[in-house]
């Protein structure tokens, strides 16, 4: 078991009686094996029960453990100790969105973004059941795979200053979902969810800094995603003037 | 009594605590250098129109060791900002497939990169073929 000892800080904040988060560290024994998540889960069982912080499944595909890990987004369960041995580990709320208690962030602000891309196929026709399936090719699976990959684990908006200067940016993770629905050959809702990526808080809020997808556990590439979006945005707009006047849409 | 008090951390410094972002700040800082050169070029485009003295003392003005210092500080900023540039190239683009397969980032920035020297060297052999 045990056989090393490591530093593990973390940055605290209860309401009720902080004033500002402030550091508290303690001393984790630790194996090989174990992950940063690991270590605050001794922490909770047996160095202080106080400790608040999110996890479920333990392997990377829920998103709900996303912290800040020596100052780099990262899911705590695929982050390993050892790899940060014999420095210290610095752990603290994700960047970007309001400290609710500890490690614990305030995600309103992202649940009500996800809703308003509406994430789910919508037809661009009625179906009915004796339609059969939908068939989709290869090349079409390939258009929009990769970004139904996400966990909406939300380190790449930890990851993008432009929605911590500007929290109205719908931000990287739901655009990249976005996207993912726009690039499905089943759905119809493309000139819906446009609205919202040419909007005041949609794409042109972002610079390009390319962070989001450096730290996106699943490989989505939302950066991606977004400027394919500009170039997309900006051909609608000019296909206005090219348009019949009186033609609609 | 609501105990919910969520915490805002303030912004401010945000690009000094990473080095990506530092990184990102030098990109942008060097594309003014790319604006400041262009703006020498169209200085010397004004020049030409005006006639041969004014085009003369543009050139004359190019070739003060002061003006030298700032054509190899804005070769470095340049090759700096054009690597950067490239390397974010893949990450802006739709996917590029060729004969079913997708393109590798690596390739995109590859013959981004590729396509600036072989245009700088060009540049170079025209004006070197102009100017003997
Ligand atoms: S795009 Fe990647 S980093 Fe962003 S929420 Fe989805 S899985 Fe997480
Ligand atoms: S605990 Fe589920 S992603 Fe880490």
């Amino acid at each position: 078991m045990a056989d090393k000892t490591i530093t593990v800080e973390v940055l605290r904040y209860r309401p009720e009686q902080d004033p500002a988060p402030e550091f508290q560290r303690y001393q984790v024994p630790f194996s090989d094996d174990m992950s940063v998540l690991q270590a605050l889960l001794y922490i909770k069982d047996e160095l202080d029960e106080t400790l608040s912080f999110r996890w479920s499944c333990r392997m990377a595909i829920c998103g709900s453990c996303g912290m800040m890990i020596n100052g780099d987004p990262k899911l705590s369960c695929k982050t390993f100790l050892r790899d940060i041995h014999p420095a210290t580990v610095r752990v603290e709320a994700l960047n970007h969105f309001p400290i609710e208690r500890d490690l614990v962030v305030v995600m309103d602000d992202f649940i009500d973004k996800l809703e308003r891309i509406q994430p789910y196929i919508i037809p661009a026709e009625p179906r009915s059941l004796d339609q059969g399936a939908y068939l989709q090719t290869p090349a079409q699976l390939d258009k929009y795979e990769q970004f139904s990959s996400c966990i909406n684990c939300l380190l790449c908006y930890a990851a993008c200053p432009q929605y911590g200067l500007n929290p109205t940016f719908i931000g990287p993770g739901a655009l990249a979902l976005l996207h993912r629905y726009n690039a499905d050959s089943r759905d119809g809702a493309s000139a819906q969810r446009m609205e919202l990526v040419a909007a005041e808080e949609g794409v042109f809020n972002c610079t390009a800094v390319g962070y989001c997808s450096e730290v996106c556990p699943k490989h989505v590439d939302p950066a991606n995603a977004v400027n394919q979006n500009k170039t997309t945005a900006a051909a609608d707009y000019f296909a206005r003037f090219l348009k019949p006047k009186g033609s609609g849409k | 009594m609501n105990k919910r008090r969520p915490y805002v951390r303030p912004m401010t410094g945000w690009w000094r605590k990473n080095p990506f972002f530092i990184e990102y700040m030098i990109h942008e800082g060097t594309a003014l250098f790319v604006a400041a050169y262009a703006l020498v070029l169209l200085a010397g485009l004004v020049c030409l129109a005006q006639g041969e003295a004014a085009w003369n003392g543009w050139l004359g003005a190019l070739r003060h060791p002061l003006a030298i210092l700032f054509h190899l500080v804005t070769l470095a900023m340049l090759s700096y900002h054009s690597w950067t540039w490239f390397k974010i190239m893949p990450k802006t683009m739709p996917p590029v497939v060729l004969g079913g397969r997708r393109l590798p980032a690596a390739a995109i920035t590859g013959g981004g990169l590729a396509a600036v020297a072989l245009a700088s060297i060009a540049a170079l052999g025209l004006v070197w073929g102009m100017t003997r």
